[in-house]
């Protein structure tokens, strides 16, 4: 019986299950690639399975990431499929959502299938691929979503390369509804950003920089809102923010927009100071905002207008980073502190850690509409154990991504992942080997 | 204090008013060479110092090339469009060439700021930053202290009105950083889409009519404009803007009767300032060329670990 289709008996952990309001400690029995049995306890004669004892750890559903970049096909020097699903497991997550701003971009079901069979034979968690939206990113001309999403594509985006034009985000809105799969925009109006490099604020003006003001992403923010009430399509908003954008979202749920928004760690754990003195790996969009930004990113998350957390993992090679702030490309990676930067939520009595684990499962399954982000019998087994305990600091050796642009090298964490199970397969943390 | 407390010139906002007066007391003694029969000391004989411009300047390179050459060290310029940048090569691995041929000091402008902190942190080589992109130009800052010093005998209370495009004005940073140490009264004017957001907290008053801010000034540093944000959106035409914001002679009597009129150069002659007050007697533009040259002798001659005496 090969590995994958042994069975795994967890014992003794505390089980959090979000979507079933489940916070107990008890076993989990997995056996055929999907939870057999959870129970406060269960005995399989010895031999038969693989035990794992989890006593005084976490047992999760598997976390899901709604938004990474994973690179491949086109820019396999800053990572692969291989490397982002291995960073993924890392960070205890069984499924990602990878961005179509691949070369070529992910807009035909041929750029799908290449994405899901590297996946299917290299890929050690689940790869979710996103269509394009338009034609290239091109914002012009809708991609064949119809057929992006028949290959397997879970939702359309043009993440960094954001539709500007509103009549045809309003187009791809009422167009993807025939599919129902979600919209997903990064809301930024390349206008206001104008060639900005970081927030436009005290640190921008202190360092020279051209900043990026607020107003980039509310207003686009302000403008999808506004769409979704019109064409009534599922409307996810990417990687919020600022002040200004939590409040419309909040007072667009109020008034019973359905839309949905997602914020990342860096934006609730860190402000434009983080640039410091011109640190690139602190060069994101959109920027990383004023504190008054932060403070209003956490009770957006307290209060639910914010519903997930998702990471923005965005890999670079160290010599497109090792550069002039104006010409170093935006992004940091995330799949390996997510989690541990979440975790920190609890500590500072933002969120209860059921809440905290709810907003990295079962909040991106519903998203997404998937059956995956929760553990109920019969269910396919996608687990994530968790040592909430363990202190340990960000080393760039240890980090299991291609890329090591990440502004958290040197942080001390606490809590870390010890093992991810994706389909029945237990997979130990890389990085807990490579330390 | 008799040396510099860092190896690298970035920044005025990073030194403190001892070394500013250092700075300024040292050049204070080269300005004497310049007017030697031979402008030369020995000072500097065997150090290698390369000007690597990645943006064009005549007045800046020249003033740190006739520096150089002033304390007989070797000077080389390197300008992007004749360098390997042309071909592809980056900039750390343009600069860490330049170090591999044992250059003691690499003088670096560049359109982006940062530059200079960033080439700091990877080479061994003293880095002297010339100008990055809108953050500071530290040389000049200097000088136009220097200038205003030998003209007022102090920089304490003076009341300062700088006027321009603040916002890409790595002149004004400097020159800002540098007189609030010394306790000045800093005016600065211009439209507000040329004022970056929240400057206000760096202790300095905001106007968008330069009539208002002129009275009983002591200096007025006028700003280079750029030609080019001219249709960038900041403002509507070059006329408007040297009609709100240019110096002429009926506004230069709105402020004291022995201001100093100052510019970084080169100047749009009629556009910043009329022909008539940048040549008058209130003006001291070429007088700061002039202390350039001292005041960047004085920088290279303390960072080769040169003792003021």
């Amino acid at each position: 019986m090969s590995e994958q289709h042994k069975a795994i008996l967890i014992q003794g952990a505390r089980i959090i299950d979000p979507a079933h309001k489940r916070d107990e400690v008890g076993d989990v029995l997995v056996e055929n690639g999907v939870i057999r049995e959870i129970a406060t306890s269960i005995s399989r004669p010895e031999g038969s399975c693989r035990i794992i004892d989890a006593k005084g750890k976490v047992l999760t559903p598997g976390l899901i990431d709604l938004h990474c970049h994973v690179r491949e096909p086109g820019f396999e020097y800053k990572e692969t499929v291989a490397t982002a699903t291995a960073s993924a497991a890392a960070g205890g997550f069984t499924s990602i959502c990878c961005m179509p701003n691949t070369n070529p971009v992910n807009d035909n079901q041929s750029v799908t299938e290449f994405i899901l069979e590297k996946a299917k034979t290299e890929g050690v968690v689940r790869v979710l691929p996103i269509g394009a939206i338009t034609k290239g990113q091109k914002g012009q001309e809708l991609a064949e979503i119809g057929e992006l999403v028949k290959a397997g594509c879970v939702a359309i985006s043009d993440d960094g390369l954001p539709v500007m034009n509103s009549q045809i985000m309003r187009q791809a809105m009422s167009y993807a509804k025939i599919f129902d799969v979600p919209v997903i925009d990064h809301c930024e109006d390349l206008n206001l950003t104008n060639n900005g490099v970081i927030f436009e604020g005290n640190v921008s003006t202190r360092l020279g920089l051209r900043g990026i003001p607020a107003s980039s992403e509310t207003v686009m923010v302000a403008r999808d809102l506004s769409l979704a009430e019109l064409t009534g399509a599922r409307v996810h908003l990417a990687h919020i923010s600022t002040a200004g954008s939590v409040h419309l979202i909040r007072e667009a749920k109020r008034r019973g927009i359905v839309v949905t928004a997602e914020t990342c760690p860096h934006y609730f754990s860190l402000t434009d100071e983080a640039v410091g003195c011109f640190n690139v790996n602190a060069k994101i969009k959109p920027p990383l905002a004023a504190e008054r930004d932060r403070v209003e990113v956490l009770a957006g998350l307290a209060d639910g207008t914010i519903d997930l957390i998702a990471t923005d993992h965005a890999p670079h090679a160290s010599d497109e980073k090792e550069q002039a702030m104006d010409c170093a490309p935006f992004g940091i990676i995330g799949l390996e502190t997510a989690l541990p930067l979440s975790l920190e939520l609890v500590e500072k009595g933002v969120l209860t850690l059921p809440e905290v684990i709810q907003k990295l499962t079962s909040e991106p399954a519903r998203v997404l509409g998937k059956d995956i982000g929760h553990l109920g019998i019969g269910g396919i087994a996608d687990l994530t154990l968790i040592d909430l305990d363990v202190e340990w600091t960000v080393e760039a050796q240890e980090i299991i991504s291609m890329s090591k642009n990440s502004p958290f090298i040197g942080r001390s964490m606490k809590g870390r992942v010890l093992s991810v199970i994706v389909g029945g397969k237990l997979i130990e943390n890389p990085s807990l080997q490579k330390a | 204090m008799s040396s510099l407390k860092r190896n690298d010139i970035l920044a005025l906002s990073e030194m403190d008013r001892e070394e500013i007066d250092l700075i300024l007391q040292t050049a204070e003694s080269f300005r004497e060479v310049s007017t030697r029969e031979i402008k030369k000391v020995p000072a500097l004989r065997g150090k290698t110092v390369v000007n690597l411009f990645f943006e064009p300047s005549t007045r800046t390179r020249t003033s740190f090339e006739l520096a150089g050459k002033r304390l007989s060290a070797d000077v080389i310029n390197i300008s992007s469009s004749g360098s390997s940048t042309a071909k592809g090569e980056t900039l750390l691995d343009t600069a860490r060439n330049i170090e591999a041929m044992s250059a003691d000091f690499i003088i670096v402008r560049h359109a982006s700021s940062g530059v200079p902190h960033f080439l700091a942190r990877s080479l061994q080589s003293a880095v002297i930053n010339a100008g990055d992109g809108a953050n500071e130009h530290p040389s000049q800052g200097l000088l136009d202290l220097f200038t205003i010093k030998e003209n007022k005998g102090t920089l304490e209370g003076l009341k300062v009105v700088i006027v321009g495009d603040i916002l890409h004005g790595r002149v004004a940073h400097s020159d800002i950083h540098g007189l609030k140490k010394y306790g000045a009264d800093i005016h600065l004017v211009g439209p507000p889409t040329l004022i970056p957001s929240g400057i206000e907290q760096w202790g300095v008053k905001v106007h968008y009519h330069l009539d208002q801010a002129l009275s009983g000034a002591d200096v007025i540093i006028l700003l280079r404009l750029q030609l080019e944000r001219q249709g960038g959106g900041y403002f509507p035409t070059l006329r408007e803007y040297s009609q709100l914001y240019g110096l002429n002679r009926r506004r230069l009597a709105l402020a004291s009767s022995d201001v100093l009129v100052m510019h970084p150069g080169p100047i749009n002659r009629g556009v910043e300032v009329t022909s008539e007050v940048a040549d008058g007697l209130s003006s001291v533009i070429l007088q700061q060329v002039s202390n350039g040259v001292a005041v960047r002798m004085a920088l290279l001659f303390l960072l080769s670990g040169g003792k003021h005496v």
